[in-house]
């Protein structure tokens, strides 16, 4: 059975466990932290999503991939899309979790929300669909826990801050991710609207998209099961 | 001995009143009338330019978007100020070139001032407050790296005088750097740096650059000075009390009560530095994960008197701040006495850095505090 390969998202990293256990059921599945993620900071000439895709390449390599599944998650599904334009070859299909890295609107328009720049509270609504319940009461963690959010916001801006969360000439290439490709947006997304999800899977040479309901900007977060469900059925579909 | 500096944010405060959620990032300009802005503008200078009669030096800085500081080009006053005036030092804190993206320009309008003012330039080099990343949009988590290899570039740019040199670095590129004028002062203009974190200190203690602390108080000046001084020692450089700089509010008057209302009228540009919504304060990567963690849970900008209790910045009066040593306020006699205190506690500086104007203070007042302050307070001060 072939591998699946997890690309985590820029926020969040450690809620995404109940969607990896019931993805990986019964499959092989790898899902590294990127570097600044693992806890050890990056080398200092790797800041950018490139080199994410470059080292995931090599890793596909190391495994020996024939005909790996990648599933990512918003930053994760970015650096899925920059491996697929580069080299496919070992790369059978995609289940992209909201990606963002394209740029699709205009100069003056942002695809991306802008979270640094809002309170904590807007962008809580900004990324979830039910914010009471999944986004992180600062308060009440403990400090280790809130500089882990801190780092990994940190990490965030060190891929993906200028320009923001895309690379401007992904677009020009993406007649190159041909592999069967399922989008999975939530449907309450604020941070990249399902809209957008629509129209990047008209960009894309054989993307389906798909709404996960009662989820915002993390399907696989806040609707765990519903989406690990999803991409095991593309899995065995595609 | 002593040197005193005035500095002055050129706030717009007439648009302050129209401000509930913050005075700086996303506050509209149309807030701002160009036909009061340029009267202001034209006071400040004026204030400034007095400076070179009272025997004060000039202190500028710039801000972005926000109508606290209307300085958003530091060199535009100092230009200005080139002319204008004859013996004053004119010291620029600074300029925010992490935050510039073009850091040959910068070495060029520095070394332009510099010649122009026949060598009173002072070069400031800040990493700018963590609200300046929203205009700037510079990636705060590299920031750091940034600030010192713009640093890097300009010094060589400055002191390199036999034809271009090239620069392919990690975030500044040119082939052909071959900047025009040389400065007059050689090698180059001296170097000053703002601090806040004692790790930052110590770096710039490895420079024997000039640090300036800025309102830091009894309790947190001594810290980073002596991490300066530490590491300045290791280093081999004799950091003498010329080295340090602190940044306070001063208010002389006739009376006491006159000099504290000036004061506490000048300390309306404190309590509107926090004045800004809380993420901007904390923009990822610009500060370690332990205190942007502390500021995610709470932005609350807190001031620590001497006894060590606290208090809110934005509703401090003159007396919180005059107990934190971040303020200074009274008769001449008293402000000496305040200064005199302040400068044996944390360690000696030699560079007081007077926030002369500020708030809603009238010209008038700013003129009678600067006067005074000159008359009779700063010889007994030159002489700490």
């Amino acid at each position: 059975m072939s591998l699946v390969l997890f690309l985590h998202g820029e926020h969040f990293t450690a809620m995404g466990g109940p969607f990896l256990d019931r993805l990986g059921a019964g499959r092989e599945l790898h899902a590294p932290l990127h570097p600044g993620y693992d806890g050890t900071p990056p080398d200092p000439g790797f800041r950018s999503v490139d080199d994410l895709a470059y080292r995931y390449l090599d890793l596909l390599e190391e495994l020996d991939a024939r005909d790996a599944t990648l599933v990512g998650a918003s930053l994760g599904g970015w650096v899925a899309l920059e491996m697929a334009v580069r080299d496919r070859s070992r790369i059978a299909r995609m289940a992209l979790l909201a990606p963002v890295g394209v740029k699709l609107s205009g100069r003056e328009e942002r695809d991306f929300a802008d979270l640094p720049f809002m309170r904590e509270a807007e962008a809580a609504q900004t990324l979830f669909h039910d914010p009471a319940r999944w986004a992180p009461d600062h308060a009440a963690l403990d400090e280790a826990a809130v500089e882990t959010i801190a780092l990994e916001r940190q990490w965030a801006a060190w891929y993906g801050w200028k320009p923001y969360m895309h690379n401007p000439v992904l677009g020009n290439w993406l007649h190159r991710a041909a592999v069967p490709t399922l989008l999975l947006w939530g449907g309450s997304d604020g941070f990249a609207a399902p809209d957008y999800g629509r129209r990047l899977a008209d960009r894309l040479p054989d993307a389906r998209f798909e709404l996960v309901p009662g989820a915002g900007h993390y399907p696989h977060i806040e609707r765990a099961d519903a989406t690990a469900d999803a991409v095991r059925a593309f899995l065995e579909s595609a | 001995m002593m040197q005193v500096w005035h500095f002055s944010e050129m706030a717009y405060h007439p648009g302050w009143e129209f401000l509930n959620e913050g005075l700086r990032n996303v506050i509209p300009s149309r807030v701002y009338d160009p036909e009061v802005g340029a009267d202001l503008y034209h006071r400040y200078l004026d204030e400034w330019a007095l400076c070179d009669r009272l025997g004060l030096n000039i202190m500028v800085n710039e801000h972005h978007a926000t109508a606290t500081c209307t300085t958003s080009v530091c060199t535009i006053p100092m230009a200005i100020l080139a002319r204008e005036t004859e013996t004053a030092r004119l010291l620029c804190l600074g300029m925010p070139i992490g935050n510039r993206m073009d850091a040959v320009r910068v070495a060029e309008e520095y070394a332009m001032l510099d010649v122009i003012s026949r060598g009173r330039v002072e070069m400031g080099f800040v990493k700018g407050a963590p609200f300046e990343i929203n205009p700037a949009n510079s990636n705060p988590a590299e920031l750091e790296e940034r600030f010192w290899e713009a640093h890097d570039l300009i010094v060589k740019a400055m002191t390199t005088h036999d034809g271009p040199f090239n620069w392919e670095g990690r975030h500044y590129h040119y082939r052909e750097v071959n900047v025009w004028p040389r400065p007059w002062q050689q090698p180059h203009p001296p170097i000053w740096m703002t601090v806040a974190s004692p790790g930052s200190a110590a770096r710039i203690g490895r420079k024997g650059y000039v640090i300036a602390a800025l309102n830091t108080g009894y309790i947190h000046t001594p810290v980073v000075y002596g991490a300066y001084r530490e590491s300045a020692a290791e280093t081999g450089i004799a950091a003498g009390p010329d080295r340090f700089a602190y940044l306070c509010i001063i208010g002389v008057g006739e009376t006491e009560a006159e000099g504290k209302r000036r004061a506490h009228q000048i300390l309306d540009y404190s309590r509107t530095t926090p004045r800004v919504q809380p993420q901007f304060f904390y923009p990822p990567g610009y500060s370690p994960a332990g205190p942007t963690a502390a500021m995610i849970r709470s932005a609350d900008r807190l001031i620590q008197r001497r006894d060590g209790s606290s208090f809110l910045m934005q509703d401090g009066t003159v007396e919180d701040f005059m107990a934190a040593g971040v303020a200074f306020a009274g008769t001449p006699a008293q402000v000496v006495e305040q200064v005199e205190e302040f400068a044996a506690a944390v360690g000696g500086f030699e560079h007081l850095l007077m926030m002369g104007q500020g708030g809603f203070i009238s010209h008038e007042d700013t003129v009678a505090n600067l006067t005074l302050f000159s008359e009779e307070a700063l010889p007994a001060i030159a002489g700490l």
